[in-house]
C-alpha cells in the first residue's frame, strides 16, 4: 500500500496561504507539534475531484530558503527531507500573492528549484485587479515551467482547478532532490532580480495603488489618533473579557454543578463519588468555567491577526518596546499572553533576534493570564469594598486594573534588566512586512476558535484532571487515626508539607492554609481557589465548597495585609506547569526554564513582602 | 563604498533623511553598515537598487520606526537601517 501523497503549501508570509489551505481542506484538519520544538504542524485532508485522498501540509510562511526564525526553521527542514518526524513531501504548492510578484517569485524560484512537483497558486488574483494590474498567467508558467493557477482563497474561486493541477502532479512518488541546484544557494538579490524581471515580463500595470490600506493606515498609524486607537481597541478588548464571559461562564457552572449534583445522587457515597464528584468535575470544573474567556480574548487576537492590525499595533509599539531592549514584534507574543502564556510563548518563535526572543520568553508569564482572573475575582469580592472612587470607576475594578499594570510595569522592568545582563546583545532591529487590511474571514477565525477551544479542553481533560487527582490523594490521606483532635487535613500529607513550608511564607504574611493552598496551584493558578475552597470546607465541616461561600470564609480568616500579599504574590509568581513545561522546550532546556522560576519566584516573594509590611505600616 | 562618486550625478538622500511623502528610487545600499541578518532580512523584503521607495509614516513616539513603500510592499524598519539606503528622489515631486 502507498502512503497518502504529501503535499506542502509554502510561501511567503501574508500570501494567504492559511486561507487557501482552509479553503481546500476545510475542517478536516490536524494541529500538532513537531517534535522539539513548539511550530505547530498544521495538517489536513483533502479529497480529489477522483477520490483519492492528499495530505496538505501547511508550513510557516518564509521569505527564503535562508531560516532566521524557530518556525522558517521548519519550513526550511521539511523541505529538504530533514525535518525529525515528517516524511519529505512528494509535490508542493507554492502561494504567491498576485499583487505582490516582485517579491514572491523570489522565493517560489528558490522552491522550484528544489526539483519537487510544484504547483503555483497565484493568490489575491482579486485584489491585483483592483489594484490595476494585469497578469498574464500563461506566460508567467511559461516562465516559471511549473503550473500557475488564478485563485482567490477568501472566496474559494479557483480551488477546483487548483485540486485538478495538485492531481497531475506527479504525486506519486518525490523525485530526487538536486540540492546542487545553483538557484537554491544562489543569492538573494540575483534570484530578487531574475524574480522582478518575470514579473515585469507577465504584468502589465495600469495605475498601481493601495487605496484602501493607504487610507487606513492614515489613520491607524497617525502619530495621535494611532496609540489612541490601539488603546481603545484593548480596551474594548479587555471589557468584552469580562463582561460578555460572564453569562456563557454562568451557564457552564450551572451545567458542571447539576452535572455534579447528578453523580453524587447516582452514586453511593464513599470514596470514588469523592473522587470523581469534588476530584475529578469540581476541579476540572473550575478550570473550564474560564472557556468563554479565553476565546473572547483569542477571537479579538485571531481577528487582529486577520484583519492585518496586529503588525500596525507592533509599529506603534515598537519605540517604547525598543526602551526597555526588546522589539515591537515582542508585542504581538505578550499581547497573546494575556490570554494565556502558552500560546504567547509559542507566537514568539516568529521573532528572528534570539535574545529578543528569550527575553520576551522570560517575561511572557508576567502578563495577566486568564487563569488568574478567579483567584483576582475572590479575593478582591472579599476584601475590597464594592464603592465607586469616581462616577463610574469601581474600587474593586481599579484594584484588578491595578494588578493588571503592575504585571506589564513588572515584565518591562524585568526586560530592561534583563537585556542589560543575562540576555545582553546588540539592539534587535525592526523590520516587518505591513500586509494590507483585509476583511477577516469569519469562517478561518471560527475555525481558529474551535482549534484554540480543542487544545484548552484537552489540556483541561489531563493536565487539570491529573493534578486535581493527585491533590485530592494528598489532601485525603492518609486518614488520621481514631482519637485525632486537630483537622484531619493536618495529619494528610498536603498539610504536613504545608507545615514544613509555612515558615517560609509566614515572613510575607501567608498563613498555612495559603501554604497549603500554594502547592497544588503550581500546577495552574486558578487551583488555588477550588484549593483554598476545599481547605476551609473541610476545616468548617460541611459540605458547601462553592466559591461564594469561600468569600465568607476568607474574610473572617485573612488580614487584609494578607489578602493584598497574596493577590501581588500571583501577580509574579510562575505557578503554572504548562508554561513551564513550554517554556522548557522553547529554550531547549532547564538552564533559562530554572532561571525563570528562581527570578519571578523571588519577585514573588519580594513583592509580596513588601506588599505586606507596607500595608501594615499604612495601618490597613 | 564611497558614497561621493553616487552623488556626483544626482543629489542623493539617504531613505532615514528623506522627508515624508516623498518617493524616489533605491539609487545603491551600503550593505556594509547592516549586521549580517538585517542586511538578509532588508533583501528579502525587496530591497534592492533600482526599486521604488516612498516614505510613508513614522511611529508615534519618537524617530522609530519608520514605514517606507519599497516596491509593492509596505515595509517598517527603524531609520538605524534606512541610513544604509541611498534614494534617488523623483524629479516630479
Amino acid at each position: 500500500m502507498t502512503p497518502t501523497p504529501l503535499v506542502a503549501l509554502v510561501g511567503n508570509p501574508n500570501a494567504g496561504k492559511s486561507a487557501l489551505f482552509n479553503a481546500l481542506t476545510g475542517a478536516r484538519q490536524k494541529v500538532g507539534n513537531y517534535p522539539g520544538v513548539t511550530v505547530e504542524r498544521k495538517s489536513g485532508r483533502m479529497a480529489l475531484a477522483d477520490g483519492r485522498p492528499v495530505e496538505m501540509l501547511d508550513l510557516p510562511g518564509t521569505y527564503s530558503l535562508t531560516p532566521s526564525s524557530p518556525d522558517e526553521a521548519v519550513t526550511h527542514d521539511v523541505l529538504l527531507g530533514r525535518q525529525e518526524g515528517e516524511r519529505l513531501p512528494s509535490g508542493l504548492l507554492i502561494v504567491i500573492d498576485a499583487t505582490n510578484l516582485d517579491n514572491h517569485l523570489r522565493f517560489a524560484l528558490q522552491l522550484i528549484a528544489l526539483g519537487l512537483p510544484c504547483v503555483v497558486a497565484l493568490n489575491m488574483i482579486d485584489m491585483a485587479k483592483r489594484d490595476g494590474l494585469k497578469i498574464d498567467v500563461a506566460q508567467l508558467s511559461a516562465e516559471l515551467g511549473v503550473p500557475v493557477i488564478p485563485t482567490v482563497a477568501v472566496r474559494r474561486r479557483g480551488i477546483d482547478e487548483l485540486k485538478v493541477a495538485i492531481g497531475n502532479l506527479a504525486v506519486s512518488g518525490a523525485l530526487a532532490i538536486r540540492p546542487s541546484d545553483p538557484a537554491i544557494h544562489e543569492d538573494v538579490v540575483t534570484l530578487q532580480r531574475r524574480a522582478r524581471a518575470i514579473a515585469v515580463a507577465a504584468t502589465t500595470e495600469e495605475d498601481f495603488k493601495r487605496r484602501w490600506t493607504h487610507r487606513a493606515d492614515a489613520v491607524a498609524l497617525h502619530p495621535i489618533i494611532g496609540p489612541i486607537l490601539l488603546a481603545a481597541i484593548l480596551f474594548l478588548m479587555f471589557q468584552a473579557v469580562f463582561s460578555w464571559a460572564a453569562t456563557p461562564a454562568d451557564l457552564i457552572d450551572g451545567v458542571i454543578g447539576s452535572l455534579g449534583d447528578a453523580v453524587a445522587a447516582a452514586m453511593p457515597p464513599g470514596l470514588l463519588r469523592s473522587l470523581i464528584v469534588e476530584g475529578i468535575i469540581a476541579g476540572v470544573g473550575a478550570v473550564v468555567v474560564f472557556l468563554p474567556q479565553i476565546l473572547i480574548l483569542f477571537f479579538f487576537i485571531l481577528l487582529l491577526e486577520a484583519t492585518g492590525y496586529m503588525v500596525r499595533a507592533a509599529f506603534i509599539m515598537d519605540h517604547l518596546m525598543a526602551r526597555v531592549g526588546l522589539s515591537g514584534r515582542a508585542f504581538i507574543p505578550l499581547l497573546s499572553s494575556f490570554a494565556c502564556a502558552i500560546p504567547g510563548i509559542m507566537a514568539t518563535r516568529t521573532i528572528d533576534d534570539a535574545k529578543d526572543r528569550l527575553t520576551t520568553i522570560l517575561i511572557a508569564p508576567l502578563m495577566t493570564c486568564s487563569a488568574r482572573l478567579p483567584v483576582y475575582a475572590v479575593i478582591i469580592a472579599a476584601f475590597i469594598p464594592d464603592r465607586s472612587v469616581l462616577p463610574g470607576v469601581g474600587l474593586q475594578g481599579l484594584v484588578l486594573f491595578g494588578l493588571y499594570i503592575l504585571g506589564v510595569a513588572g515584565a518591562m522592568l524585568a526586560a530592561f534588566i534583563l537585556r542589560r545582563t543575562v540576555t545582553k546583545g546588540p539592539p534587535p532591529g525592526f523590520m516587518m512586512e505591513m500586509p494590507r487590511y483585509q476583511v477577516p474571514i469569519m469562517r478561518d477565525v471560527a475555525l481558529g476558535l474551535w482549534q484554540r477551544a480543542l487544545i484548552f479542553l484537552r489540556r483541561a481533560g489531563t493536565i487539570i484532571a491529573f493534578t486535581t487527582v493527585i491533590l485530592w490523594v494528598l489532601v485525603s490521606y492518609p486518614k488520621p487515626p481514631v482519637g485525632y483532635t486537630r483537622p484531619a487535613i493536618d495529619y494528610s500529607i498536603a498539610g504536613r508539607i504545608a507545615n514544613s513550608l509555612e515558615p517560609v511564607v509566614r515572613p510575607i504574611g501567608f498563613n498555612r492554609d495559603i501554604a497549603l493552598a500554594l502547592i497544588p496551584a503550581m500546577a495552574a493558578r486558578e487551583v488555588a481557589v477550588s484549593a483554598l475552597a476545599t481547605v476551609y470546607a473541610i476545616n468548617d465541616g460541611d459540605e458547601d465548597r462553592q466559591a461564594k461561600s469561600l468569600v465568607g470564609r476568607l474574610q473572617g480568616r485573612w488580614s487584609l495585609p494578607t489578602a493584598l500579599a497574596f493577590l501581588v504574590w500571583f501577580v509574579f509568581a510562575p505557578q503554572c506547569i504548562s508554561t513551564i513545561a513550554v517554556v522548557r522546550r522553547e529554550t531547549n532546556g532547564w538552564k533559562w526554564t530554572s532561571f525563570m522560576l528562581a527570578y519571578l519566584f523571588a519577585l514573588a516573594y519580594v513583592g509580596a513582602g513588601v506588599t505586606y509590611w507596607a500595608s501594615i505600616a499604612l495601618g490597613l | 563604498m564611497n558614497r561621493s562618486m553616487d552623488t556626483a550625478a544626482v543629489a542623493l538622500i539617504t531613505l532615514d533623511k528623506m522627508p515624508f511623502k516623498m518617493a524616489g528610487r533605491i539609487a545603491h545600499v551600503d550593505w556594509t553598515l547592516l549586521a549580517e541578518r538585517d542586511a538578509r532580512r532588508l533583501r528579502e523584503l525587496g530591497v534592492d537598487e533600482g526599486v521604488a521607495v516612498e516614505k510613508l509614516h513614522k511611529g508615534p513616539f519618537g524617530i522609530d520606526p519608520i514605514a517606507c513603500r519599497i516596491g509593492r510592499m509596505i515595509v517598517a524598519l527603524r531609520t538605524a537601517q534606512a541610513a544604509a539606503i541611498a534614494v534617488e528622489p523623483d524629479t516630479a515631486q
